[in-house]
């Protein structure tokens, strides 16, 4: 009995056992379709997916930052160009110990609290940074110092790169422009014009200037590398790789030499110069003074010298001939003239007397004379010639602001030149619809005497000023100012000079022209307001001299140059073109704070003159440049 | 005479397993060559390991089945000494107290557990076969328990884990009841609440991020995620033998250990996958195979446990790798390189061989 429960229980056991055995063989088999289903899924269901993964794993697409162009002037004087060296660059996300990383590598390279504060900067402004430049331009012997010792730096390493130079520092500085660091705005900037990827391997781009307005031009089209590269980021082999083109290479239509001389020309005072070429539109010249030196914002300016510039009451970072809007004062008055005679309002004959001031009718506020006492009996010519007030109210408020705004608006006063570059500003032209529009109020008759004499509402930049003299000695056809005259390709000649149309013609009767460009001739000739800047040269200068104030002298005041605070002083204007009969240049000065235009201003257009004329070095600065190739000898 | 002397010396090796092991260990040479990137000394090296481990199964395979019996106790009574002395005196490595140094060779007693254990509980339940109670089950589980906490505390998640299903399965096999098993769930569940707000913040932050590999994309997750690139850009046919490009440019961690099925799927894609889990099968299948036809209540529980826990570590490895289960360091199976882990494999076939031979020797 016994034994049979034995037996029982044995053969139970044993069902049991091959019971659970045969669920165990079932878990075992659904689990090896569970891992089977999971197979199939990851390897033929989403093999694509995962194919992509493990290639963008396996390939990197390595960008090669394109050669920028380099910017020449009119005769090849290489203006802006690239220079390849090493940089010293940090990757801050690798870098434990940011501070003392820093401090080790000063045993190393040079590092100065300078470089410090750049770097600073760069890192609290740079987007999406992969390295950080802490030192530019080392030396052969710093850079193979830190070869050697590398191994010691994870994160940071050399790179070879081309720099970009200025070499004429701040010549033409305004003109040129700079390059700096790509930040976040200039990041959406470019991701909303779609050119991040053309961008993916560049760190700089143009922030002003030429750099800036041609920056398209000068980039050039990044390349791409493809690279096979392990966990590690480090590139196994290239499978495939797209060559960089190189930026294009601009050839303005500046010319370096006239612009020192021309910014030589004007000593210690500030100011800009614009000399155009009135049968073309090329820009010659173009100063802004002071100017500031380029090459200290390509890799970020440092906190210190940037407050100093920006905060100096000199402004060297404002671009004055595009941005510094200035009551024309008397250069307005040969256009005024040609106003006169073209809607009639006065004949060149007709005279005036001149008591030194001017009345309107029924009211008695003295419109003063800058001669007190008056110019006598007085035409047009002598109106010109001696820049005489008066002549100029009357003329103005026969004439009416409308007919004003409407005739002076076709030499391009109050609205932008189109010159290619950006930042410029309009100036202002006044008319009765302006005034109440902007300030909801009535034109006044005393608004009209100010106008005609380029004060009250007038406003103008050195632009514009020049490009209506360029147009005043082209006899009313206008070119654009531009200052790109030729693209050259890399490595290939350069385009040809493409002839550029005429962008309006005003139809100016040929002897109301001639007639004021007479007048103007005078100006420059004894007994003219700049006679003595005139004097000797060998070909007819046509100019205007005019006086934009500072601060309002009150009716019963006096002006007196000494007694005023110097940067309450004046700006001195002249307008030039010569040789007046057949003008190859046109050009408009402004000396800020310098006082009558004949006395500073126009001597300046004289160096210019002289120099694109006659070829004509001034002294100092030949001795200047005879002593700088002795030091670079 | 040499032919009677070779039966005699393969006689003990069973044919159909002989043959998938076989197999298996050839394909472990042959992705170990590609692991390595064709480092040779390292195939050599692995190549030895298995000779050392075939010695020691054909020793196994040719132990008589009391020999087996009689060893339980002793070997399970050693494991757990070594583990005592582990915990005191052990060597740190990698964050976990796991070897122990003898001064000739540093040794890890986790893996000896991986046998000891099942062999200790079907040697109790063998002892108390005629008249097994709840009681018995409990002291099993206790048999069971205090090796997976020494090993759990190591930490050693992934070998405690493994001790415990091999555990588990001896007491499923010894037919513990569905009703225990369920009322043990259930308590496990309630009592998981409690025992979670016990954890430091780190420690569940750990038991987390097994479940959520994306949690952690640069460590653990980054294994998991590099897994499975690799596995799935292996398609239908694999890239080729030497051709992995997660493999040879290093993406894949482990590549020669934990993860070496991603680069046998990644080089051989799904078919080959297939195929590996065939082999597995033939192994599993021949295991079932022994079991079931084993004499004795102690052989069968022992054959039954070694099979499935087998097939757990495959499995295991392969869910981690291919992302259905966290990453926790189990290696493939007769795959992976490692001497340690081929032994206690040998180990276990050497039993399920002997237990296969003797099987009508000791009949009762």
């Amino acid at each position: 009995m016994k034994r049979q429960t034995e037996l029982r229980n044995h053969q139970r056991e044993i069902h049991l056992f091959r019971l659970r055995l045969l669920l165990s063989l079932g878990f075992v088999l659904l689990l090896m379709v569970i891992l089977l289903g999971r197979l199939f899924y990851l390897q033929v269901v989403r093999q694509n997916y995962f194919h992509t993964m493990a290639e963008n794993n396996r390939i990197a697409l390595v960008p090669i930052a394109p050669n920028r162009g380099q910017i020449l002037d009119r005769n090849g004087v290489v203006l802006a160009r690239n220079y390849s060296g090493y940089t010293l660059e940090i990757d801050p996300n690798k870098v434990v110990g940011l501070e003392a990383t820093i401090n080790e590598l000063a045993k190393l390279v040079t590092i100065t609290a300078k470089d410090r504060r750049i770097f600073k900067k760069l890192l609290a402004e740079s987007h999406n940074y992969t390295t950080l430049p802490i030192r530019s331009r080392l030396n052969d012997d710093e850079a193979a110092r830190f070869a050697a010792q590398q191994y010691r730096f994870p994160g940071v390493e050399i790179k070879a790169r081309l720099f970009r130079e200025y070499p004429f520092r701040e010549t033409a500085s305004h003109l040129i422009g700079y390059i700096g660091r790509i930040n976040e705005q200039d990041m959406q900037d470019l991701e909303a014009q779609d050119l991040d990827t053309n961008y993916r391997g560049s760190d700089y781009i143009g922030k002003g200037g030429i750099e800036q307005s041609y920056e398209k031009e000068l980039h050039g089209t990044t390349g791409f590398e493809q690279v096979e590269v392990d966990a590690g980021g480090r590139g196994v082999r290239t499978l495939s790789r797209t060559s960089p083109v190189s930026g294009n290479n601009l050839i303005l239509t500046l010319d370096a030499k006239l612009q020192e001389i021309a910014e030589q020309a004007f000593g210690k005072y500030r100011g800009a110069l614009v000399a155009l070429d009135p049968n073309n539109g090329e820009v010659l010249a173009f100063v802004s003074k002071p100017g500031y030196d380029p090459n200290l914002f390509i890799d970020g300016i440092d906190t210190e010298t940037w407050d100093e510039l920006s905060n100096s009451p000199d402004v060297p970072l404002n671009n004055r001939i595009l941005r510094g809007q200035y009551p024309a004062g008397s250069t307005i008055k040969p256009f005024m003239a040609l106003a006169g005679l073209h809607f009639g309002t006065r004949t060149a004959e007709q005279t005036i007397r001149d008591p030194g001031y001017y009345m309107l009718a029924g009211s008695s506020h003295r419109y003063r004379d800058w001669k007190s006492g008056g110019h006598g009996t007085v035409n047009m010519f002598k109106a010109i010639a001696e820049s005489c007030d008066t002549y100029f109210y009357g003329l103005a408020t026969e004439m009416g602001i409308d007919k004003m705004h409407s005739f002076l608006s076709g030499f391009g006063f109050g609205g932008k030149s189109g010159i290619d570059l950006e930042g410029e500003t309009p100036g202002l032209l006044p008319s009765e619809e302006w005034k109440q529009t902007r300030y909801h109020q009535k034109w006044f008759a005393g608004d009209t005497v100010s106008a005609g004499i380029g004060q009250g509402y007038v406003l103008v930049t050195p632009m514009q000023l020049a490009y209506a003299a360029s147009i005043l000695a082209n006899d009313g056809v206008g070119y654009r100012p531009h200052l790109l005259r030729q693209l050259q390709a890399s490595g290939k000649p350069a385009e040809p000079v493409p002839s550029v149309p005429p962008a309006f013609d005003l139809h100016l009767d040929p002897e109301d022209v001639a007639f004021v460009k007479g007048a103007m001739v005078a100006v420059t000739k004894p007994g003219g307001t700049a006679a003595w800047a005139g004097a000797g040269a060998p070909y007819a200068i046509a100019g205007k001299t005019g006086t934009a104030q500072v601060i309002a002298i009150k009716q019963n005041e006096k002006y007196v140059e000494s007694q005023v605070d110097e940067r309450n002083r004046d700006h001195a204007w002249f307008i030039a073109f010569a040789p007046a009969e057949k003008p190859r240049i046109a050009l408009a000065v402004l000396v800020e704070n310098g006082g009558h235009g004949g006395v500073t201003a126009a001597p300046i257009a004289r160096k210019v003159f002289d120099y694109y004329l006659l070829s004509k070095v001034p002294q100092p600065l030949q001795v200047q440049a005879e002593k700088k190739e002795a030091e670079d000898d | 005479m040499i032919k009677r002397l070779g039966k005699r010396f393969v006689a003990p090796l069973d044919p159909v397993m002989m043959a998938g092991l076989g197999l298996l260990v050839a394909t472990s040479l042959v992705v170990l060559y590609s692991a390595s990137d064709g480092n040779l000394a390292m195939v050599g090296k692995q190549f030895a390991n298995m000779l050392v481990a075939l010695v020691a199964m054909w020793l196994i395979a040719n132990m008589p089945l009391h020999y087996l019996l009689r060893s339980a106790v002793p070997i399970y009574v050693l494991g757990m000494v070594l583990l005592l002395l582990v915990a005191k005196w052990g060597d740190v490595s990698h964050g976990a107290r796991r070897w122990l140094n003898l001064g000739v060779a540093t040794i890890q007693p986790s893996e000896l557990m991986k046998i000891a254990v099942p062999l200790m509980m079907a040697w109790y339940f063998e002892k108390h076969e005629a008249a097994l109670t709840l009681r018995n089950y409990f002291v099993a589980t206790l048999l069971l328990a205090a090796p997976i906490a020494l090993i759990a505390r190591q930490p050693d998640l992934g070998t405690a884990i493994l001790i415990a299903a091999s555990g588990f399965y001896v007491l499923f096999l010894a037919g513990l009841s569905w009703r225990v098993m369920l009322a043990t769930l259930i308590a496990g569940l309630a009592a998981a609440k409690p025992l979670w707000s016990m954890l430091h913040d780190y420690q569940r932050h750990r038991i987390l991020m097994l479940f959520d590999p994306a949690q952690d994309a640069l460590g653990k997750g980054y294994h998991t995620i590099q897994g499975m690139i690799a596995v799935g850009s292996g398609g239908l046919l694999g890239k080729g033998y030497m051709n992995g490009s997660q493999t040879h440019l290093d993406f894949l961690p482990e590549r020669t250990t934990d993860f070496i099925f991603a680069v046998f799927s990644e080089e051989f894609g799904f078919i080959g996958a297939f195929v590996l889990l065939g082999l597995y099968l033939i192994v599993i299948a021949r295991g079932f195979v022994i079991t079931a036809e084993a004499s004795t209540y102690f052989t069968r529980l022992l054959a039954g446990s070694l099979t499935l826990t087998f097939f757990t570590y495959a499995f295991v490895n392969m869910g981690m790798v291919t992302g259905i289960l966290p990453v926790v360091g189990v290696p493939l199976p007769l795959i992976s390189y490692g001497g340690t882990s081929m032994l206690t494999l040998a180990l276990g076939f050497g039993m399920l061989m002997s237990i296969h031979t003797h099987k009508q020797l000791v009949k009762t």
